[in-house]
């Protein structure tokens, strides 16, 4: 009888589950830039079926309750949403400490005084170190200029700043820049983050996947970064994957301590779940998080290590990496069970660094921009 | 791993954006930061509650001993500590104690 309550991994396994720490909330997917990288998925939520800002003030209710501390306000440009600082009071009223998401375009000065009291921190997104290549990778001229004013705003209000610098081959050799620029706009962290290859950078591997020498270069410039900052400025260092020896811990653990609202509803473990073929999304327009959260087939489907199959079963690794990312498996393996390819355990491992250094090679610089096909504005 | 020490006459306090939280649900006190949230335990706790922007390390320290009933080197050196840990993190900042305003 308890068999049919008791939530079970995709393999029918007992799993305990605990409880979430933070809630990345996409708004919407609209944004003005067109970033070669976007996390958002490639098929991406029309307008006509966002959240509505009542149902967002009730989300972060159920959120804290839940035992969620940290809500993002991301998207998408969370700014394209007129309705952001009613979103944004919801949250705080909740109890939840609030961080903004934002590459900045949209916020005026008259916003960012409206968010005063409302958002906890801001993290700003830097596409590059200067007009010419920002704006050439968000395709959208004038964002450079435009960020900078907003980063100005945001330290005469006196928002914590964090810039959150998306690094790949086109600009990473210019990390030394970015760390410097974070110093100057006064920011507590800055965020490197080499970009992930799934979804929308999938398609643009060629000219954006940082050679080797890059990525050890980048880490000597985070490392020497560290040292000359200490108690100035935090620098967190998200290196590249396909580097790498053993996989990250995704998430921290698939629906362990973190979880995403779409901005159609649709409640996720991560961000790219959606490309795990097979697995069930619930929409929070249709239950409870806390109903999702602890029985939510997909939450449920990787939690814990017992569905894991070889060679992760008998790994002295599974409990720190859980196996890596199954979004990556999905993608080379075709089996979201497998193990993360970027492990040098994976039997797809070989094939996934050769394509990595021959996309490293490449010469190739044109960018598959992120767009939403038309539709009708509402 | 230790920097330099940081002095006694200094006041060490929460900037905008760190603040302490009482999480109801897991009935536990937590530091909230940028992409943080750190479990205090009851230590951690009393010395941040302490930290109000006007009194320097020397007095935060005194009031945890007499509020403890325990020696200033025991808990000094607890405080220096903790509160350096935060302050490389920036969790913590320091004024120096000309700065703070009455």
């Amino acid at each position: 009888m308890t068999q049919q309550t008791s939530p079970h991994d995709i393999r029918g396994n007992p799993v305990r589950v605990g409880l979430p720490m933070a809630m990345l909330a996409e708004l919407t997917h609209r944004c003005p830039l067109a970033c070669p990288y976007c996390s958002n998925p490639v098929e991406l939520a029309r307008v006509s079926t966002e959240l509505t800002a009542a149902e967002w003030g009730d989300i972060f209710r159920q959120a804290a309750d839940l035992g969620v501390l940290q809500v993002h306000l991301s998207g998408g440009e969370p700014a394209s949403r007129r309705d952001l600082t009613e979103i944004a009071a919801s949250a705080r009223d909740a109890g939840l400490y609030v961080n903004l998401i934002t590459s900045g375009i949209g916020l005026t000065e008259a916003r960012l005084r409206e968010l005063d009291g409302l958002v906890d921190h801001v993290q700003l997104s830097l596409q590059g170190i200067d007009a010419e290549m920002a704006d050439w990778i968000s395709g959208y001229g004038g964002s450079f200029a435009r960020k900078m004013q907003v980063a100005e705003w945001i330290g005469q209000i006196g928002f914590p700043l964090t810039l959150n610098a998306v690094v790949h081959r086109q600009n990473l050799d210019r990390l030394p820049e970015m760390i410097d620029l974070a110093e100057r706009l006064g920011c507590r962290r800055i965020e490197v983050a080499t970009v992930q290859f799934h979804g929308w950078a999938d398609l643009n591997r060629r000219p954006l996947m940082p050679t080797r020498e890059q990525a050890q270069r980048a880490r000597e410039v985070v490392n020497q970064a560290r040292h000359r900052l200490r108690g100035r400025m935090v620098v967190d260092y998200v290196p590249a994957d396909h580097h790498a020896t053993f996989p990250k811990s995704c998430m921290g653990g698939w629906g362990s301590t973190g979880l995403n609202i779409a901005p159609d509803g649709i409640v996720l473990p991560c961000h790219a779940a959606q490309t795990i073929k097979g697995l069930e999304f619930q929409n929070i327009r249709d239950a409870k998080l806390t109903e999702i959260w602890h029985n939510g087939p997909a939450f449920n489907a990787f939690r814990g290590t017992a569905w894991l199959p070889e060679p992760c079963a008998s790994c002295e690794r599974r409990e720190i990496d859980h196996g890596g990312c199954r979004c990556q498996a999905m993608a080379m393996a075709n089996d979201p069970m497998a193990t993360d390819p970027v492990c040098s355990r994976s039997p797809f491992n070989a094939r996934l660094r050769a394509e990595a250094e021959a996309d490293a090679a490449s010469d190739d610089v044109a960018l598959v921009y992120r767009r939403m096909s038309r539709e009708k504005r509402t | 791993m230790t920097g330099p020490r940081i002095s006694n006459l200094c006041v060490p306090y929460l900037p905008r954006g760190v603040r302490l939280y009482d999480d109801r649900v897991r009935g536990i006190r937590v530091l909230l930061a940028p992409e943080r949230a750190m479990q205090l335990d009851p230590i951690g706790d009393a010395i941040l509650s302490e930290l109000d922007g006007q009194r320097s390390m020397a007095e935060v320290i005194l009031t945890l001993c007499e509020r403890y009933n325990a020696p200033v080197e025991q808990i000094e050196g607890d405080v220096h500590e903790f509160i350096a840990g935060l302050v490389d993190r920036r969790m913590v900042f320091l004024a120096a104690a000309d700065e703070v305003t009455p």
